[in-house]
């Protein structure tokens, strides 16, 4: 096996990876085995003998930094855990963070650098629909993997055309198909009205159409917002007007709240049902205070196991590793989601093996068959990108968001919906994916 | 300099200009690292627009809140246009060097002359946005036209962010031209070779400005800028010499945009949101109304600030509650304290035409008549700032 980075470096470098070599034979019998590459390994960029490097573009300050800024930290958390027992193939995972405040112009700033500056090996888990949209063909044209972003939009599913992205969580579309069909099969729910109040944008539009496609009719009657207009108490009015029984919201956290303590002030209090980004228990129950009980009841939908389930096994090792290596943060859904992305990337770096260029990463992705905390499995496929694969419902009980009935799967296309009935994976006892 | 090339004609003389400036501005590229180059790029990019508003501000006495609405409407015009042109056929092979998976997907390329002609779509919907403020602008005074851009500035970039059409919030992506192939990976990476073109349309769109402004459309936008009544009585149409600085300084922004989108390879809302348009009028502002060197110092100001303090917080390895804290906020800070600094301490910039018409956004009716900007400075300005405190 001889070490020849893209970047010349000096003779001495390459003597001590010779000698490191050697020394590999010796240890180990052989050093490219029998089965001799007929082409040398040439590391790609941000890959050496004890590095990995990955980066990636978070709101740390700005609108969207409330609970999102946790998830990179708690990635880097769990890298550290994976760091601080020898790491993957023997290299450490280095994990670059920049800010991008959630402005798209900041992310083109911040992505070029790390690309051409911190030569990062891929962008993982970038955050927020119009941010990375930004970036998404310079990623393409710089061959840079650009692994599991952070947004539900289904322009992250496009292999023909975006070869090296891949999705993370359920797209919209996905998650709001199973929403439908759970609305239309629920006995609950028999012969109700159900309305939609969406965001007026790209999510909200994807949301609805899955909603509309799992229901196999349209909404009774839809309202819309902008976020730059704070005032919903049109939209409330339209809804009640319309003798809804069942409001969807396709929204982000903050007027999650705002409709509910709207729709309450006026005298009315729907069912409502909560996009996975609207409806996360812990930030919308700290915007509306002491109006929180409010939510009692609210129907959500998530693909990670519930945090208020402390007997988990996967909420265990990561409240562990919460404990140790982040400082002991507040374990929510961001951390857990953060770890979670932090857990896939060991476990491809694992199955990758160790002379790992970008080609194989998307290889091994596509090969799929990854398992880790989620509660259903990921769609990646030679012809899919999409990430998770469905999602599970819940509810709040008693101040206590957490999950009853199967989890189903689908697409964002034409595959009915499906009840998954596998068990969950277990986490190894070392807290690490094996290959 | 100006002796040796004293029996040349000005435009000759400019264009020298434009291409020192050129050259100088490629030789940068090489001695950036590759980290640097794109936030370079986005400093030749604002330079381009500031330099358009220092004109309209300095020069005509006129205000505009908004310019970064016109940098919107030259991006989506071009890439409108280079997309058209890219569906139409007119494409060149994919460059080689594509690995794996990712040459599988290398759909052909944009032709490298649709750039051009895509710009200049962009600059021609600006020119004629610029028209239409321009004859809303001509009838409008201090707050009122402040008022009527503000308005613009804030309302542009949330139309291209509600219509579908228009891509929406996440924008859409822009088939642009790729380094030709004849320009080897060892040589030139895409970003210097994308910086290079920056480089040329702005150093032309600046030899323009200077040309303009110092020709007599400067004089009209001068004269009328100083006394309406005194320069109609001169046989100036006023109101005709208003729209055209709006038109000029419109035509700069469209370039402008056009350019960042072609940086940039998508169009967005969120590259011409009303904090850009205050931005550019913090470079325009911080570097001295009406001076196109000035121009230059603020959009080096307004890109540079940012990345040093990201730097400098980097560097003082706070805490990451800190960190976080100083991360978005630290810049903001340090421009605002610099505009306060300047505008305290650079006696003779504020004086200048234009900041009275920022001034005059506190102080309405207030007047005070002062002689031409430092863009055209006369034998009298020289000694002037000879003998200022």
């Amino acid at each position: 096996m001889t070490w020849l980075p893209v970047h010349p470096v000096r003779a001495t470098a390459r003597a001590v990876a010779v000698a490191g070599c050697v020394a590999l034979v010796a240890v180990l019998g052989a050093c490219s085995g029998s089965k001799t590459p007929a082409v040398p390994y040439v590391a790609p960029q941000g890959v050496s003998e004890k590095e990995i490097v990955f980066g990636t573009h978070q709101p740390l300050t700005g609108p969207a930094a409330a609970g999102y800024s946790k998830i990179a930290a708690a990635t880097k958390a769990y890298f550290d855990y994976v760091n601080a027992k020898g790491g993957v193939h023997g290299r450490k995972i280095i994990y670059r963070i920049e800010d991008d405040g959630y402005n798209p112009a900041n992310t083109q700033t911040v992505v070029r650098k790390l690309v051409e500056q911190d030569k990062v090996f891929a962008i993982l888990n970038g955050l927020g629909t119009p941010t990375h949209s930004a970036v998404l063909s310079y990623l393409k044209d710089a061959e840079i993997p650009d692994l599991f972003v952070s947004s539900g939009s289904p322009a992250w599913n496009q292999p023909g055309k975006y070869p090296g992205t891949f999705a993370f969580q359920p797209d919209y579309t996905t998650e709001a198909k199973v929403v439908g069909h759970y609305l239309k099969t629920a006995s609950a729910f028999a012969g109700q009205k159900i309305c939609s109040f969406a965001q007026d944008d790209d999510y909200g539009a994807s949301y609805l159409t899955g909603l509309e496609t799992g229901l196999g009719t349209p909404v009774t009657a839809r309202a819309t917002y902008v976020t730059s207009n704070p005032n919903v108490a049109p939209q409330v009015d339209k809804l009640r007007d319309a003798g809804c029984d069942v409001v969807v919201l396709a929204t982000i956290p903050s007027f999650t709240a705002r409709f509910i303590s709207t729709a309450a002030k006026l005298g009315w209090r729907p069912q409502y049902v909560a996009a996975y980004p609207a409806g996360e228990y812990g930030t919308v129950a700290a915007t509306l205070g002491d109006e929180k009980d409010l939510l009692e009841g609210m129907v959500g939908a998530g693909f990670l196991p519930a945090v208020a389930n402390v007997s988990d096994p996967w909420i265990k090792l990561f409240t562990r590793i919460n404990q140790d290596f982040n400082g002991g943060v507040a374990f929510d859904g961001h951390v857990l989601y953060g770890m979670a992305v932090g857990y896939l990337v060991v476990q491809v770096l694992q199955k990758a093996g160790r002379e790992i260029t970008v080609d194989k990463l998307i290889a091994t992705l596509e090969k799929g068959g990854f398992r880790g905390p989620g509660l259903v499995p990921f769609s990646y496929s030679a012809t899919s990108h999409a990430g998770y694969a469905g999602v599970r419902l819940s509810k709040v009980t008693g101040g206590v968001q957490d999950y009853f009935g199967p989890a189903y799967v689908t697409d964002a296309g034409s595959a009915p919906v499906t009840e998954y009935t596998e068990a969950t994976a277990t986490p190894p006892d070392s807290g690490i994916p094996s290959a | 300099m100006n002796r040796i090339l004293a029996g040349t004609p000005t435009i000759v003389r400019r264009a020298g200009w434009a291409a020192v400036l050129v050259l100088a501005g490629v030789a940068t590229t090489f001695v950036l690292p590759a980290g640097r180059i794109f936030p370079f790029s986005q400093f030749v990019v604002y330079l381009g627009a500031a330099a358009g508003l220092t004109v309209l501000m300095g020069l005509s006495g006129q205000l505009s809140l908004g310019h970064a609405a016109f940098m919107a409407v030259g991006g989506y015009t071009m890439a409108f246009t280079q997309n058209a042109l890219y569906e139409r056929g007119f494409t060149v092979a994919p460059p080689a060097g594509g690995s794996g998976r990712f040459a599988s997907a290398a759909p052909p390329v944009a032709a490298l002359w649709t750039l051009p002609v895509s710009l200049l779509a962009g600059v021609v919907a600006a020119v004629l946005a610029g028209a239409l403020v321009g004859l809303a602008a001509a009838r409008l005074r201090g707050p009122y036209l402040a008022g009527v851009t503000l308005t613009i500035g804030i309302a542009v970039p949330s139309v291209t962010a509600t219509f579908a059409v228009l891509g929406g919030e996440q924008g859409f992506a822009v088939q642009v031209p790729r380094r030709p192939s004849w320009l080897a990976a060892d040589i030139a990476t895409e970003a210097q070779w994308r910086a290079w073109l920056a480089l040329v349309a702005t150093a032309i769109m600046l030899a323009v400005l200077a040309n303009l402004s110092r020709g007599p459309l400067g004089r009209d936008l001068r004269a009328v800028r100083d006394d309406e009544v005194a320069a109609a009585l001169a046989g100036i149409p006023v109101a005709r010499t208003r729209v055209l600085a709006f038109v000029v300084s419109a035509a700069s922004a469209g370039l402008a945009g056009g350019l960042y989108v072609y940086l940039t390879g998508t169009v967005l809302p969120g590259y011409f949101s009303f904090t850009t348009s205050l931005f550019l009028l913090l470079a325009a502002v911080l570097g001295g109304l009406g001076s196109l060197a000035g121009a230059a110092w603020g959009a080096l100001f307004v890109v540079a600030v940012p990345i040093a303090t990201a730097e400098l917080v980097g560097a003082l390895h706070a805490g990451p509650a800190l960190a976080q804290r100083l991360a978005g906020n630290l810049p903001l800070a340090l421009l605002g304290l610099a505009l306060i600094v300047v505008t305290l301490t650079a006696r003779r910039r504020p004086r200048s035409p234009g900041w009275r018409a920022v001034r005059s956004l506190g102080r309405r009716g207030q007047d005070g008549r002062t002689p031409s900007g430092s863009l055209h400075p006369s034998a009298e300005d020289d000694r002037k700032v000879g003998a200022a405190p």
